[in-house]
């Protein structure tokens, strides 16, 4: 039994009364409770992703929320917080309703709207942040959208205390990036294909990180790719800046030259980077600059990523993989199974300062089993998503999530299957 | 041949460089008769897959094709009906179902050709793509330097121009580079791409230097009027700076030859006397590269038929 929030790494049971975490413990008396043998795994609060992709409504060819719902359970997350570029976008409180609809009814996994910072993602005219947060909305973000624009910038950070809720940014300067679709560097120059520099994403996290601290709004940083950003998030913190970040499992073990082939689905923003900021990113993580893994989850159909490499969308599946993928730094002894949990866990929820993340009594009992040493080989056709494009596709990966409980309820169970809704 | 496929010089050994100049040699004769065919590939079908305008080198390769007697016929997807609905590897799938011995192609956008190949059961030979490769551009330089110098081992060969923006630069600096010759590369900073030095070149951003033992220059094409603004100044003080002249050259060995991939930008790239006083090199570029796609015809389309050979022979 693996719990952050108690600090706690024992051989326990866990026992749940009507979808809440009744008690933690030793040999607890289990009659007339439904029987889950856990034995060997690992028993942990389930995962929460701060960002993902689930292309309702608008896309759902790509995706939609009970397929995206389905495909976070079997990887483990009970709760994952979806992001604002759908179509419609989500900047009024009728499409943070249908999210939320949809959720209930089709999704075993817990839904958190993100709403869009500014109207349509146009990084002009802010959101009704207040109206979109009695509506559901976790957080506000125009994420891939980044706004460049200053002065927007300013005035959104400084409204959001209003709501206090996290500012989520996907600091990347597009002025900088142009249209570069790989890290700029070695592998760029081999490739002929326009380069992405890591300066592009240090200079914007610089900005936001000034502007968090001029308005003293709560800033997370998305999937910080490189070694600069890193760096920054680190010092804005150590000044006491109110700042949290976030990394992705891919941007924690893979590199741009994975590109190599050309394969479109290592296509992402931000791009897979070098060794040294591969690094940078793994030691923040474990020293706490960087709060939490996230997935950015995204799913794109087979015949766009078919495109040339240049054309193609930004974007990977995260959600049946990142498990295993990220127990990398187990494996490695980076991270203790504890902290590992903690950094899929309790520090995404408490970013959103929302229930879960925790295996405490009267904690929803959000509860995922994990076999460490289970190999096994991901085929994206079995996948639960509606998407194929992920550069683990047909691989063998180490360790994964056999079981997975929402409120109690087993939702996901390797040999079963998806459960329910 | 090592590979199926011809995609890039980075996949080519030294031995496969020497094979294909040597049987250009050859072809190249066959450029030099009254009757200039011979029965070679009779019977196959060689598609120019050309997604990007090109009339030099699609009529280069269709030219090399019909003097082996193969069956030629041009693609040009880009002006025909394949818009965004059909994907590249559709277009490859549908290309691939009617049985063609070998698919030449080019496309803007680099690592095209490797994912045709991907898809495709006849050899592939890349005939540019974006700013990755011009593998046959580089072979038919490299055919030019070694009758003019009679060898490339040794030799100090200065590529000047847009190197960033350059699939004849990275063909040519692998090409060069594995035939034992040093390669340099001469270029404002905004044209030198990131880490150039991991190709294994030195890079200038003096060309006074970059000439200096120079025994081969070659001038790159300022192609991409786009470019101007936003990666240097203006064509003028491009030409003022990197331009090569009678006065420029005289910083490279005096036997130097100098050298463009054609068309020459005159008065831009090389000065209207340089072009005028190496306009022989320049067109026996041209028609060496006739020879060279023959030659890589010949040994990438002629050695093997039908889908259950390159089956047999796919990684």
């Amino acid at each position: 039994m693996l719990d952050p929030a108690s600090e706690r790494d024992e051989i326990a049971d866990v026992l749940c009364v009507d979808g809440r975490i009744e008690a933690v413990g030793a040999e607890l008396d289990g009659r007339g409770a439904e029987i889950f043998d856990a034995e060997g795994q690992w028993v942990a609060p389930g995962f929460v992703d701060l960002h993902c992709h689930l292309r309702e409504p608008g896309q759902e060819y790509k995706e939609d929320i009970a397929s995206g719902g389905r495909a976070a359970v079997a990887g483990g997350f009970t709760t994952v917080a979806c992001m604002a570029n759908t179509d419609p976008v989500n900047d009024d409180p009728a499409t943070t309703d249908f999210i939320l609809d949809r959720a209930r009814n089709d999704s075993p996994a817990r839904v958190y709207p993100v709403a869009a910072a500014t109207k349509g993602l146009e990084g002009k005219v802010m959101t009704e942040m207040s109206a979109l947060l009695n509506a559901g909305a976790v957080a506000f973000s125009d994420d891939g959208r980044t706004i460049m624009d200053s002065g927007v910038m300013r005035r959104v950070l400084e409204y959001s205390r209003l709501v206090d809720v996290p500012i989520i940014v996907h600091c990347e300067d597009r002025t900088l990036v142009g249209d570069g679709v790989l890290n700029e560097g070695a592998i760029s120059t081999r490739l002929g294909l326009p380069g992405n520099p890591a300066i592009a994403e240090e200079v914007h996290v610089s900005r936001d990180i000034k502007l968090a601290e001029l308005t003293g709004a709560r800033l997370h940083v998305a999937h910080v790719s490189t070694a600069g950003g890193v760096e920054e998030v680190r010092r804005a913190r150590e000044r006491g800046i109110s700042v949290t970040a976030e990394v992705t499992p891919h941007h924690l073990t893979l590199t741009d030259e994975a590109a190599l082939g050309y394969d479109t689905s290592t296509k992402v923003a931000p791009p897979l980077r070098s060794a040294a900021d591969v690094a940078a990113c793994r030691a923040g993580l474990v020293d706490g600059s960087i709060d939490a893994i996230a997935t950015d989850h995204a799913p794109h159909a087979q015949h766009e990523k078919e495109q040339q490499f240049t054309e193609a969308p930004h974007g990977m599946l995260g959600f049946e993989t990142a498990a295993a993928v990220s127990l990398d730094l187990v494996r490695r002894a980076e991270l203790s199974p504890l902290e590992w949990v903690r950094r899929l866990s309790l520090n995404p929820a408490r970013i959103l300062r929302r229930p879960g993340g925790s295996l405490v009594p009267g904690e929803p009992a959000d509860v995922v089993v994990i076999d460490p040493e289970k190999r096994w080989v991901y085929d994206t056709a079995k996948g639960h998503s509606k998407s194929r494009n992920s550069p683990w596709a047909g691989q063998e990966l180490t360790g994964r999530v056999t079981a997975t409980f929402v409120e109690g309820k087993l939702v996901f169970h390797v040999d079963r299957g998806v459960l329910a809704p | 041949m090592k590979h199926r496929d011809l995609l890039g010089m980075e996949d080519l050994e030294r031995a496969d460089i020497e094979r294909i100049l040597e049987t250009a040699n050859h072809m190249r004769e066959v450029g030099e008769r009254d009757v200039k065919k011979v029965p070679t590939l009779r019977g196959r079908t060689v598609v120019n897959l050309f997604f990007e305008a090109s009339t030099r080198t699609r009529a280069s390769f269709e030219i090399a094709g019909k003097r082996l007697s193969a069956d030629v016929v041009n693609f040009s997807p880009s002006s025909s009906s394949l818009k965004k609905s059909e994907s590249i590897l559709d277009t490859a799938r549908t290309l691939d179902a009617m049985d063609p011995d070998c698919v030449i192609v080019r496309h803007s956008v680099a690592g095209v050709p490797k994912c045709i190949a991907d898809v495709l059961s006849a050899p592939v030979i890349n005939a540019g793509d974006g700013a990755h490769e011009h593998p046959t551009q580089a072979l038919l330089d490299m055919l030019t330097v070694q009758q003019e110098k009679g060898r490339i081992d040794g030799l100090t060969v200065t590529i000047v121009g847009d190197i960033a923006h350059s699939r004849v630069a990275r063909s040519n600096i692998y090409g060069f580079r594995r035939m034992g010759a040093e390669v340099r590369v001469a270029a404002p900073p905004t044209m030198i791409p990131a880490d150039v030095e991991t190709l294994g070149v030195k890079a200038y951003t003096s060309l006074r230097e970059a000439l200096e033992g120079a025994d081969v220059v070659m001038a790159l094409r300022i192609q991409n009027e786009r470019l101007v603004g936003s990666w240097f100044p203006s064509v003028r003080e491009y030409s003022a700076t990197f331009g090569l002249d009678r006065a420029r050259l005289r910083f490279a060995k005096d036997d130097a030859i100098v050298m463009h991939p054609g068309p020459v930008n005159r008065g831009v790239e090389l000065s209207h006397e340089l072009t005028d006083d190496r306009s022989s090199v320049i067109l026996d570029q041209v028609r060496n590269g006739v020879a060279i796609r023959m030659a890589v015809l010949y040994l990438f389309a002629g050695r093997q038929r039908g889908r259950a050979a390159a089956e047999e022979t796919r990684p």
